[in-house]
């Protein structure tokens, strides 16, 4: 019995922890559905909000000022990169975009950096990374409240995320410019304004992953790597489905953290490190669209 | 005027397809050559040992790295993996063989990281663009992981490093950076000749072919498997070798952790900035990164006297690699070879524009 609930505390913190890679892998599925683009700067992004968001308080800001001002800076980074580096860029290979958003990543980390310094730094966002008591007592698990708070926090952007994808008349824009640019600026969908649109909400998309993973964690440059687990994520969910990477979130981080406790001393432990790559290059050999992606045609 | 092929005909086969038909870049190549040869009895052992022999072996990775990316197409964030799987094999051959000689200890490790790339380049064939390059991460990870782990790769070193041997080469010990340089300049030399030989030759033309349309390549009887495994295996191996050599001739300890993703960004930015699919863009960009660092630590200083923190200084570093990256890929995306060929372009018409 106390091998069955350690079991499920494992897989509990893994799927959580899912959450939040599926939180970053959101951003990137926005911008992507949007405009084509392959956002690799999305990690960066996290970084950055979450850092000028602490940085804003420690300024003197109460939280609910500083907030509004960090999600008004990750719109205007968001619109920046939309201006000076991706226009130009328009009609580019895809290939040519990615080169060029890990360009970015280099930019947006540069500039956290020499804005905030390096130092490590703790969000407190009222919420304690403890256990909750009554569960624990029940059960004996150890389900911590933050993480509890994380999943419905998730849930809450996927769900109006969807709602704005499927209801609205800007989300229709949204599904207009990603089949077809051209087509889409013809019957007169103001082409840019979605664009910064796209661009401004996966930024506050951003600054939410990153208060998440700071509050847990402490607000650090470790963040960066936490996001390149996005990628897999991505890889395994599709690149174009909201809900693809929620499912390919919470796969990744329950198997990793159950590889991790239950092979890794096999090999020394840090099996979580490269483990969602290796099931992202198997899951690609297999249905390289991923669960819910659309399927890649391609004409000679 | 300086760079007219005018008058120079070629007469015979031998003529028509040697390495560099024009006279003055037979001149120039050999000028080059004659400098690098001799610059070590020019340059201090600070010049040769932080910037000379890093170039070089820098160089040789981004040539691999270009020769993958470049040439054959295929998007590639690993290529730190790859020289990290080189140095390590360069270290246990010469550790547990005994009595083999360093040249071919270097050829092996390169051909342990060509069989490792195989393996890693083994998706290529299903995906492509932004899918590959994250499962080239995979390899990324995963290496430098196991050679983490493993202790049988370190020797059991209980501080998780490597001292790389000696290199002895038919019983000459190479120990001053002066002889070093020259271990050095004569491995990449003859693998530059050699990648040069294999673009211009079937090989890479097969390689551009699958770069430009891979599905009309193999309508027209390319076999996309032997073509995409053996663009894998021959930038692997440029890459081990490079890897060897870091550890070798540049580094001496050598810790798994030293081949990061961010050394993977470096070579990817030397091979963008250098010029895609060109050899010469390959020490071109491994010369501006190498540099850039040091000639904005000097600029730094020379402003704001000593009291900058290194740490701002690796900011603005981040900051400038970058923007330029953006900015080449907007507005020169063919790198500095590009602007060495505009420059031969008006060598021709000089003094006259037209």
């Amino acid at each position: 019995m106390a091998n069955f609930s350690f079991f499920i505390e494992v897989l509990v913190g893994g799927l959580l922890s899912g959450i939040m890679y599926s939180l970053v892998a959101l951003g990137f599925v926005l911008i992507y559905k949007a405009s084509g683009v392959f956002n690799f700067a999305q990690g960066a992004m996290v970084l950055f909000a979450v850092l000028s968001f602490v940085g804003i308080m420690e300024l003197g800001l109460p939280f609910w000022a500083a907030l509004p001002v960090a999600i008004g800076l990750m719109v205007l980074v968001g619109m920046a990169t939309e201006r000076f580096v991706l226009r130009p860029l328009v009609s580019q290979s895809e290939d040519t975009l990615l080169m060029a958003t890990i360009g970015l990543t280099f930019v947006i980390e540069g500039a956290a950096q020499l804005a905030w310094g390096v130092d490590v730094r703790n969000l407190d966002l009222g919420i304690r990374d403890e256990p909750i008591i009554w569960v624990m007592d029940k059960t004996g698990m150890l389900i911590s409240q933050l993480d509890i708070m994380a999943g419905i926090v998730a849930t809450i952007m996927v769900v109006s995320l969807a709602l704005l994808f499927s209801r609205t008349k800007v989300g229709r824009g949204l599904r207009a410019v990603a089949d077809d640019h051209t087509a889409a600026l013809s019957i007169g969908i103001p082409l840019k304004h979605i664009w910064m649109l796209v661009w401004a909400t996966a930024g506050v998309v951003a600054l939410v992953a990153g208060m998440l993973w700071g509050a847990r964690s402490g607000v650090q440059f470790a963040l960066v790597w936490v996001a390149l687990k996005a990628l897999p994520v991505l890889i395994i969910g599709g690149f174009t489905s909201v809900p693809g990477v929620i499912v390919a979130g919470l796969l990744v981080g329950a198997s990793e953290k159950l590889v991790e406790v239950y092979f890794g001393p096999m090999f020394g432990g840090g099996v979580e490190v490269w483990f969602p790559y290796v099931m992202a290059v198997l899951f690609l050999l297999i249905r390289p669209e991923g669960l819910f992606g659309e399927k890649i045609i391609r004409r000679v | 005027m300086f760079y007219r092929e005018a008058g120079q005909f070629r007469t015979s086969y031998a003529q028509d397809s040697q390495i560099f038909p024009l006279r003055q870049d037979r001149l120039g190549m050999t000028i080059i050559l004659l400098i690098a040869v001799l610059i070590p009895f020019g340059a201090n052992a600070y010049w040769l040992s932080a910037i000379l022999i890093p170039w070089l072996i820098l160089s040789l990775v981004a040539l691999g790295q270009n020769i993958l990316m470049g040439y054959a197409g295929q998007l590639s964030l690993g290529s730190a993996g790859f020289m990290a799987v080189g140095a390590f094999a360069c270290y246990n051959f010469i550790l547990r063989v005994p009595d083999i000689p360093f040249v071919v200890a270097v050829v092996l490790s390169g051909i342990c990281a060509a069989m490792v790339g195989i393996v890693f380049g083994l998706p290529s064939l299903r995906i492509r663009g932004l899918y590959l390059a994250v499962a080239t991460l995979a390899s990324q990870f995963f290496i430098v992981w196991s050679l983490d782990k493993f202790g049988w790769f370190k020797n059991y070193d209980p501080a998780g490093v490597i001292t790389a041997q000696k290199i002895i080469i038919l019983g000459h010990e190479f120990v001053s950076p002066r002889e070093k340089y020259w271990v050095v300049l004569a491995i990449v030399v003859v693998l530059a000749l050699l990648a040069k030989n294999m673009a211009r030759g079937s090989v890479g033309r097969g390689w551009m072919a699958v770069r430009d349309m891979d599905v009309a390549a193999e309508v027209m009887g390319l076999s996309l498997l032997r073509t995409k495994l053996q663009a894998f295996a021959i930038s692997s191996f440029y890459c081990g070798v490079g890897g060897a050599l870091y550890a070798f001739a540049y580094l001496q300890t050598v810790e798994p952790s030293a081949f990061t993703i961010d050394l993977s960004f470096r070579i990817l930015f030397m091979v963008i900035i250098g010029g895609l699919g060109t050899i010469m863009g390959s020490f071109m960009g491994a010369g501006f990164i190498l540099l850039m660092p040091i000639f904005l630590n000097i600029l730094f200083h020379s402003i704001f006297g000593k009291s900058v923190d290194a740490s701002v200084i690796s900011a603005v570093e981040q900051v400038v690699f970058g923007v330029m990256i953006i900015m080449f890929l907007i507005f020169e995306p063919l790198g500095l070879a590009r602007l060495w060929q505009l420059t031969k372009e008006r060598l021709r018409l000089w003094p006259f524009k037209h």
